[in-house]
């Protein structure tokens, strides 16, 4: 299933190379059409049907009336307002919240959170964080020894940080960092990766690097679910789930980031650029920390 | 040259002297290896904290004959219960602590537990050499101590040493800590009790007021010069064992009293460190610095990223 992706060729670039640059709006149409997306055949690797997500003791669901099913080798960007759900749904995948109501199907999801949660005045290097993935899979008699060491190293060649291993994890770039913390996400070897804002707070150069890991993850047929606060990155993906306290759309790029789903995910608060209906510019959002 | 040789000698020919500087040996291993995590998880005020509310407990075991570390035990208990009754006392407000908040209640708590032991010690009835619980007796440890400290060392290695990886996950982000299958609650829960452990041995050397001098200052000087967790832990070790010699050497030579020097040498050792520059900025050779600094303030050079 990986080699159909890679196989089927210029689809994935033609989408990289329109997400990457600033102005990748310019030409939405013209990066949707090459988009080829999962193959038929790919097994369904999250599924929820009517899911209803609440926080102990709340009144009332934070979250609900999720359904959608995203096959392996998607990238799925996950959009709303702070408070939306994104996080929400979040520790559902992971199981740290139980369903409210419905279903929820999913296998071993590895989270890639924020980086500015990580201390970095913290006394670790990239390797120690990246070994942290191998914890999951240890008792808790054992300590990571020489293989999870290996698969670790291995992870952050993989992420392009073979260079920086013996760095301390502070000393990094916020995109290094982000990098790092894939790299922890890919020793814990899970097939659903969730990645919470990884582009916030990175410069242009950094994206466009994080853009082309992420493409490369999912064309090995990993399903990747993005928060972002980004509707122009959206575009460049596979699949959008827009959340705002309960499911407002899920599909394509082409059928969700219309301007009324937009209006129902974001409130009615949105600019649209003049001379082009499908540009929708998101109000200021603040990077509060507390969102759910 | 001679002299000085006698000078570092002459206190190891006084059998006391030799039992303190084991006793000191042993606890700051302890202390320095423990007070690493407890200043990266900030559980300095609770190291304070629960050295303090012990003291009616030592106090009321001496009292009644009662072996110390029964006392202690019993009065950390119940401070662990009162501070847990208080931080809940007067409702609870929307993030789930009481109104009072948690560290106003273990303040109040620590508090009215200090007061009640030192009213308890100040009694007609209470026998002479309590201050020995206030400021320790490290002259005066008996072979049992030797074994318990001893026995602690094993213990904290053996806890600390399977828990490393999983503490250190903790502390660099609690909140995706569970993702990893690392549970933060055990984390805490296994400082805690360490902490609480640690405390109930080097109190009777070093006295309830001075023990958290072990505690924390060892991994402050051991901070500021290494950039790693194992390092840091040997460091802290070490700079605990060698400053709290140099507390006992002071003492025999200036005496004073023994439980402070050791607590000062160790403080002003931290404090030396401090005033020093971090290990990190003079390793500008290492790559990673001299990168680091200028290109972050122009985010979109390619080298900064």
């Amino acid at each position: 299933m990986s080699a159909e992706r890679r196989d089927d060729g210029t689809a994935p670039a033609a989408r990289d190379d329109g997400a990457a640059g600033p102005s990748g709006g310019a030409q939405p149409a013209a990066q949707n059409a090459g988009s080829a997306g999962p193959s038929p055949a790919a097994p369904v690797l999250v599924r929820a049907d009517g899911l209803a997500v609440a926080y102990p003791g709340a009144p009332a669901p934070a979250l609900t009336g999720v359904s959608f099913a995203a096959p392996a080798g998607v990238r799925v960007g996950v959009l709303g307002p702070n408070g939306g759900g994104k996080t929400t749904l979040f520790r559902a995948l992971l199981g740290e919240l139980p369903p409210a109501a419905g279903t929820l199907d999913v296998g071993r999801c590895a989270v890639v959170p924020q980086t500015e949660r990580s201390r970095l005045d913290y006394p670790v290097s990239a390797l120690d964080v990246a070994v942290m993935g191998a914890l999951s899979t240890l008792p808790w008699w054992r300590r990571p020894g020489r293989a999870e060491r290996a698969a670790a190293r291995a992870a952050l060649g993989r992420v392009g940080i073979a260079d920086r291993v013996d760095h301390t994890f502070g000393d990094l770039s916020g995109g290094q960092r982000q990098r790092v913390l894939v790299a922890r996400a890919l020793v814990q070897d899970a097939p659903v990766l969730l990645l919470d804002e990884p582009f916030s707070g990175l410069d242009t150069a950094s994206s466009e690097r994080l853009e082309d890991l992420l493409a490369a993850l999912a064309g090995e047929g990993r399903t990747l679910l993005i928060a972002t606060h980004d509707v122009e990155q959206a575009r460049g993906w596979d699949r959008v789930l827009c959340v705002n306290r309960r499911q407002i759309a899920y599909g394509t790029p082409e059928e969700t980031l219309t301007l009324p789903v937009l209006e129902q995910t974001y409130g009615a608060a949105l600019a649209t650029l003049p001379g082009d209906e499908q540009t929708v510019v998101c109000p200021p959002h603040h990077h509060a920390h507390d969102h759910r | 040259m001679l002299a000085a040789l006698h000078w570092l000698t002459d206190p190891w020919q006084e059998p006391l002297l030799r039992r303190a500087f084991l006793e000191v040996a042993l606890l700051g291993v302890a202390g320095g290896l423990l007070g690493c995590w407890v200043v990266f998880y900030h559980l300095s005020y609770s190291a304070e904290s629960l050295a303090h509310a012990l003291l009616p407990g030592l106090v009321g075991a001496a009292l009644l004959g009662l072996p110390l570390l029964v006392g202690g035990a019993a009065g950390l208990l119940v401070a662990a219960l009162l501070v847990a009754a208080a931080s809940r006392a007067g409702g609870r407000t929307a993030g789930g602590l009481g109104v009072l908040g948690r560290d106003t209640a273990v303040g109040v708590v620590v508090a009215t537990l200090f007061g009640l032991g030192a009213l308890l010690a100040l009694s007609a009835a209470s026998p002479p050499g309590l201050d020995g619980l206030l400021f320790g007796d490290v002259l005066g440890v008996s072979d049992g101590d030797l074994w318990l400290a001893g026995g602690l060392v094993v213990a904290l290695g053996v806890a600390l040493g399977l828990g490393h990886h999983r503490l250190l996950a903790v502390g660099l982000d609690r909140l995706s800590a569970p993702a990893l299958g690392v549970s933060p609650l055990r984390a805490d829960v296994l400082l805690l009790v360490a902490l609480a452990a640690t405390l109930l041995v080097a109190v009777q050397g070093l006295g309830n007021l001075l023990v958290v001098a072990v505690l924390v200052a060892p991994a402050i000087a051991a901070r500021r010069v290494t950039r790693r967790m194992g390092p840091m832990l040997l460091v802290s070790a070490a700079v605990a064992v060698v400053g709290g010699w140099g507390g006992l050497y002071l003492s025999y030579d200036a005496g004073t009293a023994a439980g402070a020097s050791v607590a000062g040498v160790l403080t002003a050792i931290a404090l030396a460190a401090v005033a020093t520059r971090p290990a990190r900025s003079r390793r500008s050779g290492r790559g990673a610095r001299s990168r680091a600094r200028p290109p972050r303030t122009s985010p979109a050079s390619p080298a900064g990223r």
